[in-house]
């Protein structure tokens, strides 16, 4: 399957892959509204971590793992991998016990604590590549197919 | 191949997947003393409180058992298992042939001989969605509630009963609650915030007497000799391997049911995972139940895989829990609270104002524990660190850092361990 992968060297810390993944994560999808209209801002399910104010600077997201930490921690059933081996949580059906959090050690489950729901990163399903990698102006991150480990 | 699984929780799903891993035919047959399809357990206290409905407990998909041919027999409980026929007798007197059978019956509350016990009404366990519903059937005339035992089920069933806005008193034996995950400082942490939402939190005392005339409840008396009023009582002391059924037939159960790292029993063909099993440890290889759900689910998938033939052997329980409690999230994992501290090195920052601690258990530069209270963000990469064996000597500083992150490991590390970060694989 396609997953999402980052090169370090290559990242800028410009935080524009979570501008992308907001943005794709909202509704109206533009990120203007996304950031200043919208009731509660939706989460980026990337994470750029910096060290020495930002000269090194990398991208974290989910792996969609073949054996899913996150799932088999996740207590409701909310997280499944669906026949793709995409790795979704169905946000209804979480009931925000941070059980995945505990679980990934890639560190890839954001808690929305307006929502008190985990998210993740879902491989942008109404996309053909996911916004964080469009959005990435030097290709820190690359969409290609490849196994986990 | 005639697969049989007695048991329909999580270690049962990580089995029928693991299963289905390898052998795309063999017929799966599941067992359970249940009238549930698998449900999420721990969110009965979220239904008993009101926070959930009940057809967010379906743990599964809809198509889950039909997409993995499993024939699913509810309602229905084992009581014997005869090795040398290779069958399983039922209550109802039919018996069931199998190749191979896991057993993945979880564990059953232990209630103590508690004088003034026997024939009151209102004293119930909490460990399934049927006592979720019972408990919830009374709460309209429900109004004080002790609860006995201060572990992970006595506070998720106070927490259910305090959201249906019952009086509740928590009585633990030892010194602070949730001692087998949490150090002192994590138990005050938590307990200051229950007693400040008005759940009475009473430590190093026990119930040794149940008060009242007949079937009804008036209160307990405690060891100290304090009376506390109550009209009912939910004993949370703890769950027994459920294997009594297993009486008098060759496998070996110690206090839970003996697993080698194949979760294969003593007895070729029979396996056991999750709650009921009494696998290896994590850190010193010894056999102890581990009541810990995603355990169960990694078992499970191991003996399913095992049964049908593949290849895959568990690493050893490591003991982790997620629970937050009136809004103060905490995680913990691995050893927490040494009993030797000198040989470990152990680090902490504390800020009880704001109800955040956090605490790394080091041992010969590995880490090996973790508790957080309050901020819990990223708490897995403790755990991967943990199972990974990481030197974590390049930052060892830094682990205490709220923002801990992977930018802080070394980029060997990330490379390698966590990668694929920077690979073209």
């Amino acid at each position: 399957m396609k997953r999402i992968y980052t090169i370090e060297d290559a990242c800028i810390g410009c935080h524009l892959c979570e501008v992308g993944c907001i943005t794709e994560h909202s509704q109206s999808k533009d990120p203007v509204r996304a950031f200043l209209h919208e009731p509660v801002r939706s989460i980026s399910r990337c994470t750029v971590e910096e060290l020495d104010g930002g000269v090194i600077s990398l991208s974290t997201t989910c792996r969609h793992c073949d054996e899913p930490d996150c799932l088999r921690a996740c207590i409701s059933g909310a997280i499944q991998k669906n026949d793709a081996g995409v790795v979704r949580i169905d946000t209804e059906q979480c009931v925000g016990c941070w059980s995945c959090v505990m679980a990934c050690p890639y560190g890839a489950v954001q808690r929305n604590l307006a929502k008190k729901k985990a998210n993740k990163c879902d491989l942008c399903p109404d996309r053909k590549s996911p916004a964080c990698v469009d959005a990435c102006p030097n290709r820190a991150l690359v969409y290609k197919e490849g196994s986990q480990k | 191949m005639n697969y049989v699984i007695i048991g329909n929780s999580v270690a049962a799903v990580g089995a029928i997947r693991g299963i289905r891993g390898v052998d795309d035919k063999g017929n799966i047959t599941v067992i359970s003393r249940e009238r549930h399809i698998a449900y999420g357990r721990p969110l009965i206290s979220y239904l008993l409180g009101g926070l959930i409905t009940e057809k967010r407990m379906a743990y599964l998909p809809e198509d889950f058992y039909e997409k993995n041919r499993v024939n699913l027999l509810l309602d229905a409980e084992v009581v014997g298992v005869d090795s040398t026929r290779k069958q399983v007798k039922l209550a109802a007197g039919d018996t069931i042939g199998y190749d191979r059978l896991l057993v993945a019956t979880g564990g059953d509350p232990f209630v103590p001989p508690i004088e003034g016990l026997a024939g009151k009404e209102r004293i119930f366990t909490f460990t399934t969605w049927d006592d979720a519903e019972k408990l919830k059937g009374i709460a309209a005339d429900m109004e004080r509630v002790v609860v006995i035992g201060g572990g992970l089920i006595g506070l998720k069933a106070a927490e259910g009963i305090h959201l249906l806005g019952k009086q509740i008193t928590i009585v633990e034996l030892a010194d602070r609650i949730l001692s087998a995950a949490f150090d002192r400082p994590a138990g005050r942490v938590v307990a200051k915030k229950m007693k400040a939402n008005g759940i009475d939190v009473i430590t190093e005392d026990t119930v040794v007497r149940i008060e009242g005339e007949g079937a009804r409840i008036s209160g307990v008396t405690l060891k100290s000799g304090d009376y506390i009023s109550c009209d009912t009582v939910v004993v949370a002391i703890g769950v027994r391997p459920a294997a009594g059924f297993l009486k008098g037939s060759t496998v070996d159960v110690n206090r839970g049911i003996v697993v080698n790292d194949t979760m294969e029993t003593s007895v070729k063909g029979i396996y056991a995972a999750g709650d009921v099993a009494e696998a290896s440890d994590f850190f010193s290889g010894q056999k102890n139940p581990m009541p810990i759900w995603p355990d169960a689910y990694i078992q499970g998938d191991v003996a399913g895989t095992a049964m049908a033939g593949g290849k895959k052997t568990y690493g050893g329980g490591l003991a982790m829990n997620s629970i937050e409690l009136f809004k103060v999230p905490t995680i913990s994992m691995g050893i927490t609270n040494p009993l030797e501290p000198k040989e470990f090195d152990i680090l902490t920052y504390q800020d009880m104002e704001n109800y955040q601690y956090r605490k790394i258990v080091l041992q010969d530069n590995r880490l090996v524990g973790a508790v957080l209270v309050g901020q819990v963000d990223r708490a897995g990469i403790f755990s991967g660190l943990i199972r990974e064996k990481v030197d974590v000597t390049p930052f060892k500083e830094q682990l205490l850092a709220p923002d801990f992150g992977i930018i802080h490991l070394t980029k060997e590390i990330r490379n390698t361990l966590f990668a694929p970060y920077g690979k073209v694989a």
